[in-house]
């Protein structure tokens, strides 16, 4: 069974009727990397949200697996933990707690999930070494790890820095929402870099964007169009020169036709 | 396993809520009257002109109505409390000399331990008397004084009596001069012309007996271009009744010299903490408050500094946590008098579980105070819809050329923010804690280590007990 499974997944707006996903199906697994295209307000966020465990949405249909187990049942952290990562389109800012404490408590949280459940914290030096690995291959000035984490940074650092996170927290499969956005030429160089060596065996992307530019970057292996809360077309990564080329118009026609 | 090792504890099973059996030597009546001044002041041995301020401060303490402001103040039994306790014979000198079950309580508190580590003097005070004592002879060959405030009136009268009640006179407020009246304990420190202590002096707080107030009295005198930082500590155990903690501090920090004084307080829920605290900065001086305030049934404290000298700078640092049934009424007050001078007040405020915190804060520049520069910077941080903050902030200013800041912020503990700490693994409560731990981060990080570490877990405490 493939590590990520989705089907038939109906997600309205918690507390509301008001419907986003509209019967979403798709299947990945490490190793590979899918792409999701479509257009504004389309549900693509909210997906990644879903998937996530964000309290405010509420699934109304349908199921996730996740490395064989009821995705849904877990709170955020438990998903964390079970290897989905999610780096957000609008990452939150944490005034006064510095991005190496941060992210040291996150390590922290996911080594504690040994079979016991005890703590096995990180050793100080052996965290420090990683961290500078990981910024390192990021490119990431080493004086910023000790800024609050996105308080204050640029639209572009916010996105570098969900992807530090992905690097530290090595998940099975990571949802980057937009990443690309907001990156200049070479920080996207950069970043895919990072994407590109982390993707392998041990892990699998689904990269959510709008544009072709990452995807030249970093090689889907399949695209998905997802347009008013369903994926209305997969393929290969031909499909995304074909919307470039020709926009989500003439894709609404074919769907309704 | 004691009960310091309850891992979840909310606030409501106070972390330090044993309490040792009584055997005081003296206790004094429930109530107040002149005669157990005299009491007080006869077993003391002190001078004629103490038992005098006494028992005119208590005349004034009787005439004065209690506050119409701030907190509510009517759960106070004047006649419930007792004044005056002392627990042992002596004042020790040694650890050796302190008695067993008050020695319980310190390991308990780990006192001896800090001790250890880094301190260069402790006073501790236990109940009204202070009961231990160290003072490292580098800092005796220097001149400097600390000690129990009773003991620095018996050995040091002339110093004392110089500044006695200069900065706070009991006519000041009702609860200062009823501490006036009945004092007990505290500490003295002076520090001479151009000594620098670079290790905090350090001072550990506890009230044991039930409805017992404790009335400390605090007098530091900073000598010109010398410094001192002065660390207090405070923590309770829990009774069923109220108790009434009404301390003051008076602070006198000559030319070019420097103090700063740090307390965090975390009285049990049924203490009623009114302290008065005041400084004077002169010529070139700097006087700074760092007042943590957790606890307590209600807690009305507004460290104060008056910039009487050109170019002195006073800055007060406060944070507060309100929980269940608590109200913080908190915040500071500067008096600009002389030219050129600066001042800093930050406020940190957190109300959870039906908690109330308000910012209450004088900023006062006198005409004479031209080009003197202030801001004040206040957040609350309300973490349930339950709770509440509010800020009084008073302005007043009679000079030109001023230069004046007011920021006021309110935030809520907000779903999406704990949800994209989850998102990295963090448990619900690591992430409320996280972000509580990071928004009082101004504020931790001016304190010394130990202190900050013991802050941020007590603050965990507090937030472990609802969430999750
Ligand atoms: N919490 C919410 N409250 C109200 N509307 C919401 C909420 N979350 C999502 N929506 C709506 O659901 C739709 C899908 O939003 P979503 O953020 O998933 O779009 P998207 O595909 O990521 O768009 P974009 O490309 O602009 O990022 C939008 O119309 C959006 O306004
Ligand atoms: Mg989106």
């Amino acid at each position: 069974m493939p590590d990520l499974v989705i089907r038939n997944l109906h997600a309205t707006i918690a507390d509301t009727d008001t419907e986003i996903l509209k019967g979403i199906d798709l299947e990945m697994s490490r190793g590979e990397i899918h792409a999701i295209m479509g257009p504004n307000g389309s549900g693509k966020s909210t997906l990644s949200h879903v998937l996530m465990g964000h309290p405010g949405y509420e699934v109304t249909a349908g199921e996730v697996l996740f490395m064989g187990e009821d995705l849904l049942d877990m709170a955020a952290d438990e998903r964390s933990r079970a290897g989905l990562f999610l780096s957000f389109q609008y990452p939150f800012a944490v005034p006064g707690v510095t991005v190496a404490n941060f992210i040291r408590m996150a390590v922290n949280a996911h080594r504690k999930g040994g079979p016991d459940g005890a703590d096995d914290p990180i050793r100080i030096p052996e965290f420090r070494k990683q961290l500078q690995e990981a910024m390192e291959l990021l490119e990431i000035d080493k004086s910023m790890s000790s800024r609050s984490l996105n308080d204050g940074f640029s639209g572009g650092e916010k996105k570098r820095f969900e992807i530090l996170q992905m690097a530290m927290l090595k998940p099975k499969i990571a949802i980057l929402d937009e990443t690309d956005s907001g990156l200049d030429i070479d920080a996207l160089r950069i970043v895919s870099g990072g994407i590109n060596a982390l993707v392998g065996d041990d892990m699998g992307a689904l990269i959510i964007t709008h544009y072709q530019r990452i995807l030249d970057h970093v090689k889907p292996d399949r695209i998905h169009v997802l347009m008013d809360g369903r994926i209305v077309r997969s393929g290969g990564p031909e499909l995304a020169h074909e919307l470039e080329a020709s926009g989500y118009a003439g894709i609404a026609e074919e769907v309704s036709a | 396993m004691g009960s310091i090792e309850t891992p979840d504890v909310g606030l409501g099973d106070y972390k330090w809520g044993f309490h040792d059996e009584e055997n005081p030597v003296i206790k004094t009546e429930r109530g107040l009257d002149e005669d157990i001044i005299r009491q007080i002041s006869a077993h003391k041995g002190e001078p004629q002109w103490m038992l005098d301020f006494r028992l005119e401060s208590y005349e004034i303490f009787k005439s004065k109505p209690m506050p119409n402001w701030g907190a509510d103040l009517t759960g106070i039994d004047f006649d419930e409390i007792y004044y005056y306790l002392k627990p042992a014979e002596a004042n020790a000198r040694s650890w050796d000399d302190v008695p067993e079950t008050i020695k319980n309580t310190f390991e308990r508190l780990g006192i001896p331990e800090a001790e250890r580590k880094f301190l260069a003097g402790v006073g501790a005070q236990y109940e009204s008397e202070v009961i231990y004592h160290s003072l490292k002879t580098e800092l005796e060959d220097q001149g400097v004084l600390f000690l129990d405030t009773d003991q620095a009136l018996l050995q040091h009268e002339d110093l004392f009596r110089e500044h006695w009640a200069t900065i706070i006179p009991p006519a000041d407020n009702k609860f200062a001069a009823l501490n006036s009246a009945v004092w007990s304990g505290g500490s003295f420190i002076y520090v001479p012309p151009g000594v620098r202590i670079e290790q905090p002096l350090q001072a550990y707080f506890r009230i044991n007996a039930q409805n017992m107030g404790q009335f400390e009295r605090t007098l530091i005198i900073v000598d010109e271009g010398a410094y001192v930082h002065y660390v207090e500590g405070c923590t309770a155990p829990t009774y069923s009744s109220d108790s009434l903690h009404s301390a003051v501090v008076e602070i006198l920090v000559k030319k070019g010299g420097r103090c700063r004084y740090t307390t965090i307080q975390n009285w049990s829920n049924n203490v009623y903490n009114l302290v008065t605290k005041r400084a004077v900065a002169e010529e070139d001086a700097t006087m700074e408050w760092v007042d943590g305030n957790l606890g307590s049934k209600v807690t009305m404290k507004y460290p104060a500094v008056i910039l009487k000298g050109e170019r002195a700078h006073g800055e007060i640092l406060s944070i507060a946590f309100a929980g269940e049934g608590q109200h913080q009424d908190a915040g500071g007050k500067v008096t600009h008098v002389a030219p050129n001078t600066t001042s800093v007040i930050t406020s940190k405020s957190i109300s959870k579980d039906g908690g109330r915190s308000s910012y209450r804060g004088l900023l006062r520049v006198n005409k004479d105070a031209e080009e003197s520069k202030s801001k004040v910077v206040c957040d609350a941080l309300i973490i349930d819809p339950e709770s509440r903050t509010d800020t009084y902030p008073y302005i007043n200013i009679a000079a030109d050329q001023v230069d004046i800041g007011h920021e006021a912020t309110v935030s809520k503990l907000g779903e999406e923010q704990i949800y994209y700490l989850m998102s990295r693994g963090l448990s619900e409560a690591e992430a409320s804690a996280l972000i509580v731990a990071g928004f009082i981060e101004p504020i931790t990080k001016e304190l010394p280590l130990e202190y900050a570490v013991e802050l941020n877990r007590l603050i965990q405490l507090q937030m472990e007990g609802s969430v999750g």
